[in-house]
C-alpha cells in the first residue's frame, strides 16, 4: 500500500467515526444544540474541552514555531496553559452559577444593558472569526499534504469538510465526537514523538528525552542542538534572544485570551454543578498538558533531525547534502511530497550540486560563506506549519504513523473550527437575533439563522485564510489578543466588582477591542488584506511590542476606561449588586435557564 | 441561605486563596520562566538551565497543581460555610 492510500485510510476511518457519533447523538432542541443538556461528567467535559481547545495552532503549528526559535517561543506553552488557571479561579465556577447559555448573556444581564450584550457579541464574533482564519491555515496545510495537492486547493476542500461537519450537530453531538477526536489527536501526537525520542535519546517519554542525553554523542540533547545550530549562524536554541517586555506581554495576552474565548468558556456551562466546573478546568488542563509537555520535545528533536539531514556528513566541515542525494535517497522523499504543497522549497543558488542550509541574515556567517563559496541559504522555504506533519516522515517512521498524524492534525483543526463556528452561530442567532433584533423568532428560525451564520463565518475565514496574516499559531495568537482585550476584563469586572456599571462596561469593551484591532490592522494589514499595513512586527509602532502581544495592553485600556467611565456615571442598581452577590455563592445553582 | 456576615467571610476566604494561587501562577511563569531566568542560570538541567525547564514544562505542571488544589480547597470551603449546592 502506498502512503497516499494509508493516509486516506486513516483520515477516512477517523472521519467515519466522528460522523457516526454525531448522527448517534444528534441535537434536537435549541437547548441541546447549545449546551448538550448539561449531563456531561467533568472528566468527559475536560477531554472534550481539550479537543475543542487544541486546534491546528497547538497540533500543527506550535512545535514548528518552537523548533525554529527555541526558548523565545516558550510563550505559547506557558500562555496557552496558564490561561486555564485564570479560567478555573476567576471565571468558570461563577459563570456556571449564573446559569445561562452564552458569555454575552452574562454580560448583558450583569451590566443590565442590551447594548452591552450586543457589544459582547461583536467582540466574540471578531475574536472567533480571526481564530477560524488560523484554523483554516492549518486545515489547508493538512489537506494539502494528505491529498498531495497545492495548499490553496487543500484549503478549499478543507473548508467544505469543516462546514459540513459543523452543521451536522450541536454541542451534544460535538461533545462525544470531541472525546473521540481527543483520543485520535493525542495518540497521533504522542506516538511519533515516542519513536523519535527513542531514536535520539533512548528515553520513551519525549518530555524527559528533551532533557536527556543524545545517544549518538553522549552529550545532552540540547547541548548538541545548540552547538549545531549556532555553527550555522542561528541563535542558540536555549538562550533568551527576544525582547523580555514583548515576551511577558505576549505570554500574558495568550493567558487572558484563553480565559476570554467563548468556545472554551461555553464548555463550563455544560457541567452539572459549580463544583464540577472547578474540576472540569483541571481535567481539561490535564488532557491539554499531555500534548503541551510533549510539544517542546517534538520541536527540539525535529530541529535536530532536519539540521542533521541538511548536513549529513557531520556539520559544516563535512559538507552539505547533495542535490543528487535529495533526488535519489528515499530518506529525502518527504522533501518532494512537501514541495508539491508549495510550502517547502530549495534551490542550488551557487550551482555546486549541494544545498547549504544556514542563516544568511547573520553577518558573522559572511566570511565563512565567501570562503566556502556559498551564495545564501539554499533551503529557500520551510513553512513552520509543516513541521509536525512532516516530522514522522523526516524521522523515517513507518507509513501508518504518518497516516495517523494526518488524521490527528485534521481532528485538531476540525474540532476547534466546529466549536468556534458553534460559538459564532449561537452569538448571531441566540444573542443578536433572538436576544435583540427579533425576540419572537421560532425555534426553527433560530436554528436556521445559526447555520447561515456558520456559512458566512467559514466563507470569510476561508477567503482570508488564502492569504493568512501569519502561521496558524500566530494568527490564532491575534484572536487571543482580541479576546483578552475585550471579553476577559468585562467578565472579571462583572464578577469581582459590584461597582462597574453598564456604561463603564460598554465603554471598556469598545475601547479594548478597537485599540487592539487597530494595532493589529496597522501591523498585519487592514482586515488582514496584505500590503495595507503601515508597520511590521519586526519594527512595531510602540517600542518592541508586537501586534500579537498587544492584547494585554488592550485589556489594561479596557479596565482603565471601564472604571473611569463608571466613576462618572450613575451607580449600579441594588438588584444587580444582589445578582453579583448570588453569582459568588455556589448554593442555588439550578439548571441553566433560557430566556 | 446563610446570613450576610458568613457570606462575606466566605468571599474573603475565597479571595485570599485566589491571591495566593495567582502569586504562585505568576512566579513560575513570568518569574522563573522569563524575568528571573538569569538568577536560575546556575542550576543546570539536561544541557540547559532551570529557567528553560520552567518556561517549557515546569510552569505547566505547577498550573495543574494550582487548579486541582483550588478545586479541592474551594469545594471544602463551600461546605465549611454552608454554601455548597444541595
Amino acid at each position: 500500500m502506498d502512503q497516499f492510500t494509508i493516509n486516506l485510510f486513516f483520515v477516512g476511518s477517523s472521519f467515519a467515526l466522528y460522523i457516526g457519533i454525531a448522527i448517534w447523538a444528534r441535537a434536537g432542541s435549541t437547548s441541546e444544540f447549545y449546551a448538550a443538556g448539561r449531563g456531561v461528567h467533568p472528566v468527559t467535559n475536560g477531554m472534550a474541552t481539550a479537543a475543542d481547545w487544541m486546534s491546528a495552532a497547538s497540533f500543527i503549528s506550535m512545535a514548528g514555531l518552537i523548533a525554529f526559535t527555541g526558548y523565545d517561543n516558550s510563550s505559547y506553552l506557558m500562555g496557552w496553559t496558564g490561561g486555564y488557571v485564570l479560567l478555573a479561579l476567576l471565571l468558570a465556577p461563577y459563570l456556571r452559577k449564573f446559569g445561562k447559555f452564552t458569555v454575552s448573556e452574562f454580560i448583558g444581564d450583569r451590566f443590565y444593558s442590551q447594548t452591552a450584550r450586543i457589544v459582547a457579541v461583536v467582540c466574540l464574533i471578531v475574536a472567533s472569526t480571526t481564530y477560524v482564519i488560523g484554523q483554516m491555515t492549518g486545515v489547508g496545510v493538512a489537506f494539502g499534504r494528505f491529498l498531495e495537492v497545492e495548499n490553496t486547493t487543500g484549503l478549499l476542500i478543507g473548508a467544505c469538510v469543516v462546514f459540513a461537519y459543523a452543521v451536522f450537530g450541536g454541542m451534544k453531538g460535538v461533545t462525544y465526537t470531541q472525546v473521540a477526536q481527543y483520543v485520535v489527536l493525542i495518540t497521533a501526537y504522542t506516538i511519533p514523538a515516542i519513536f523519535i525520542s527513542l531514536q535520539l535519546t533512548g528515553n520513551p517519554v519525549p518530555g524527559l528525552g528533551l532533557f536527556g542525553n543524545d545517544v549518538a554523542s553522549g552529550e545532552p540533547l540540547l547541548t548538541k542542538l545548540n552547538q549545531i545550530v549556532t555553527e550555522l549562524g542561528f541563535n542558540s536554541y536555549t538562550s533568551s534572544n527576544a525582547d523580555t517586555l514583548n515576551m511577558v506581554l505576549f505570554t500574558l495576552s495568550l493567558m487572558i485570551g484563553t480565559a476570554g474565548l467563548p468556545h472554551v468558556i461555553m464548555r463550563f456551562f455544560t457541567v452539572p454543578k459549580v463544583s464540577d466546573a472547578r474540576w472540569s478546568a483541571g481535567w481539561a488542563l490535564v488532557f491539554i498538558a499531555l500534548l503541551y509537555i510533549t510539544a517542546p520535545a517534538v520541536g527540539a528533536m525535529a530541529r535536530l533531525n532536519i539540521t542533521e539531514m541538511m548536513w549529513p556528513n557531520g556539520g559544516v566541515n563535512g559538507g552539505a547534502v547533495a542535490v543528487e542525494q535529495i533526488e535519489k535517497d528515499p530518506k529525502y522523499d518527504w522533501m518532494h511530497t512537501w514541495q508539491k504543497t508549495g510550502l517547502l522549497n530549495w534551490e542550488d543558488k551557487n550551482g555546486d550540486g549541494k544545498i547549504q542550509y544556514y542563516n544568511d541574515k547573520n553577518a558573522d556567517m559572511e566570511t565563512l560563506a565567501s570562503e566556502k563559496g556559498w551564495a545564501g541559504n539554499e533551503l529557500t522555504k520551510f513553512n513552520r506549519d509543516i513541521l509536525v506533519l512532516a516530522n514522522p516522515e523526516i524521522a523515517n517512521l513507518p507509513g501508518w504513523v504518518i497516516g495517523l498524524v494526518a488524521a490527528g492534525g485534521l481532528a485538531a483543526a476540525l474540532s476547534t473550527a466546529a466549536g468556534l463556528l458553534l460559538a459564532i452561530s449561537s452569538a448571531v442567532s441566540h444573542d443578536l437575533i433572538k436576544g435583540a433584533i427579533k425576540p419572537s423568532i421560532s425555534e426553527k428560525g433560530e436554528l436556521l439563522s445559526a447555520r447561515l451564520a456558520m456559512a458566512v463565518a467559514i466563507g470569510v475565514a476561508t477567503y482570508l485564510g488564502l492569504n493568512p496574516p501569519g502561521f496558524a499559531a500566530q494568527t490564532v495568537a491575534l484572536a487571543f489578543g482580541l479576546a483578552a482585550a475585550s471579553i476577559f476584563p468585562a467578565l472579571m469586572m462583572g464578577i469581582f466588582s459590584t461597582r462597574v456599571n453598564n456604561t463603564g462596561a460598554v465603554a471598556g469593551m469598545l475601547a479594548g477591542l478597537v485599540v487592539t484591532l487597530v494595532y493589529i490592522f496597522l501591523h498585519k494589514g487592514w482586515f488582514f488584506i496584505p500590503d495595507t499595513n503601515s508597520f511590521t512586527d519586526a519594527d512595531p509602532l510602540l517600542g518592541t511590542i508586537k501586534s500579537t502581544s498587544f492584547g494585554a495592553i488592550g485589556a489594561a485600556v479596557n479596565f482603565a476606561v471601564a472604571y473611569t467611565v463608571t466613576g462618572m456615571t450613575k451607580e449600579t442598581p441594588q438588584v444587580i449588586k444582589d445578582l453579583v452577590e448570588s453569582v459568588r455563592i455556589p448554593r442555588g445553582a439550578g439548571a441553566a435557564q433560557d430566556h | 441561605m446563610s446570613d450576610n456576615s458568613s457570606k462575606n467571610a466566605y468571599w474573603s476566604a475565597n479571595m485570599r486563596i485566589i491571591k495566593i494561587s495567582l502569586v504562585i501562577w505568576a512566579l513560575v511563569s513570568f518569574g522563573f520562566g522569563i524575568l528571573l531566568r538569569p538568577l536560575l542560570s546556575g542550576i543546570s538541567v539536561g544541557g540547559t538551565d532551570l529557567g528553560f525547564w520552567f518556561a517549557q514544562q515546569g510552569s505547566i505542571l505547577v498550573f495543574l497543581a494550582i487548579i486541582f488544589f483550588y478545586a479541592w480547597r474551594m469545594n471544602r470551603l463551600d461546605r465549611e460555610h454552608g454554601v455548597e449546592e444541595e
